[in-house]
């Protein structure tokens, strides 16, 4: 079973509520979570888990070689990015406008177009003590796309066959987003109870709907704010899955590295039901 | 000598456009006969490369210089290998093209060697 845990806006409780999700699954089910905010995951930081895969990623982008090209611009003209010019006898490449297609490389008459990896960021993965099968991304700085990161350490093969796959996804309702929600079986939103919340929540539930994925919703600092995003929900059919209180502990411990259900062990039984909610909407 | 000059309307009186790679539209002049023609900008709504689309405009109109207000690095590098001659057209006027066109002639142009601002995509490798 995989779920996807996205939020909309930034910094509503995403990998808090991933991480203990992962960790109370992994108390009964072979588990695994991947970190699909690849421009800054954060996620190792509550699993510490041992990294013992390391690999480069990227796109693979044009190289050209100029003894055989004739300088038709066949190439330039298929383009859709314009990432490749050609201007008299010059070829130009704009890495940073590629998005690694390969028509430039297919549609050439000459043949005179390889292509070589053009790498963005890397990928890990490791396990945790809990048994917790675990990878991220780490975007390179100044990268302008996630998604071919995010695409990479999605096709990373599990070594051990999970029974339920967690997925953090980045913030936002971009195409970062839609890549690490795609082929979800279940999406988790975390929200909070505020006009920024909503604002943003309702942008992703449109995500989730265009994608056919049933969706669920946390709201997290609960309590503080408006009943916006409460009556938004039953308006609506998104079922509420988990109330977490604003309470000074949890930011605590989340601002220590620590596991909410490590500090809060009252919330175990809290994130067990919510996975059982999920594990009977998934069947349905 | 044919040179492009980025506008933003349909003849050569529109005002200058001081944008390179969004601009409107361009007008190709002959500075030797005033002949001019306007072209829409095809580079305009593209979600990206603006400034390479540009260049690779104006450089297949044969032009041997280009004025506008700022070019970006993409922009710059695709206009640099075509051995187009970028020039900026003073920053607090409204111009119009007929008047680049005399400031040009009289030598008035400032000619730039590399891209104004960062621009949104970065450079060619």
């Amino acid at each position: 079973m995989r779920i996807v845990v996205a939020s909309g806006k930034g910094g509503t409780g995403k990998t808090t509520v991933a991480t203990s999700l992962a960790f109370v699954a992994s108390q009964k089910a072979t588990t695994r979570l991947l970190d699909c905010d690849v421009e800054a995951p954060n996620a190792a930081i509550f699993l510490s888990p041992k990294i013992d895969m390391h690999k480069e990623v990227g796109i693979l982008i044009p190289q050209v070689d100029e003894k055989t090209c004739t300088y038709c611009g066949r190439c330039a003209e298929v383009c859709q990015f314009h990432a490749i010019a050609v201007v008299g006898k010059k070829i130009l490449v704009f890495p940073e406008l590629c998005h690694g297609c390969g028509s430039c490389t297919l549609v050439c008459p000459e043949d005179a177009i390889s292509e070589r990896l053009e790498v963005m960021g890397v990928i890990e993965s490791g396990t945790t003590k809990e048994d917790i099968e675990f990878a991220h991304g780490i975007m390179n700085v100044g990268e302008p796309m996630a998604v071919p990161i995010i695409r990479e350490l999605k096709k990373l093969a599990p070594t051990k066959s999970p029974t339920i796959e967690i997925i953090d996804a980045p913030p936002g309702a971009s195409c970062p987003v839609v890549e690490s929600i795609r082929g979800a079986e279940y999406t988790l939103l975390v929200t909070e109870p505020t006009p920024f919340g909503l604002h943003d929540l309702k942008q992703v539930v449109e995500i989730t709907r265009e994608l056919g994925i049933p969706t669920g919703v946390v709201i997290n600092r609960d309590g503080i704010g408006d009943s916006a995003v409460d009556e938004y929900c039953t308006a609506n059919q998104l079922p509420v899955l988990m109330r977490i209180p604003m309470e000074r502990r949890i930011a605590e411990a989340i601002a220590s590295g620590k596991l909410m259900v490590e500090a809060l062990p009252e919330f175990i039984p809290v994130f067990e039901d919510m996975l059982g909610s999920i594990a009977s909407r998934v069947k349905l | 000598m044919k040179i492009a000059i980025s506008i933003s309307g349909k003849t050569f009186d529109s005002p200058f456009d001081s944008r390179f790679g969004r601009a409107a539209s361009f007008c190709i002049v002959d500075t030797e006969t005033n002949l001019w023609n306007v072209f829409e900008n095809p580079a305009i709504s593209a979600s990206g490369g603006a400034g390479v689309q540009a260049a690779q405009f104006v450089a297949e109109k044969g032009v041997q210089a280009v004025i506008s207000g700022a070019y970006g690095p993409n922009a710059y590098d695709t206009l640099a290998a075509s051995d187009i001659k970028m020039f900026l057209a003073p920053g607090n006027e409204v111009f119009t093209g007929q008047k680049i066109v005399d400031l040009f002639k009289e030598g008035k142009l400032a000619q730039t060697n590399e891209a104004t601002h960062a621009g949104h995509h970065g450079g060619a490798r």
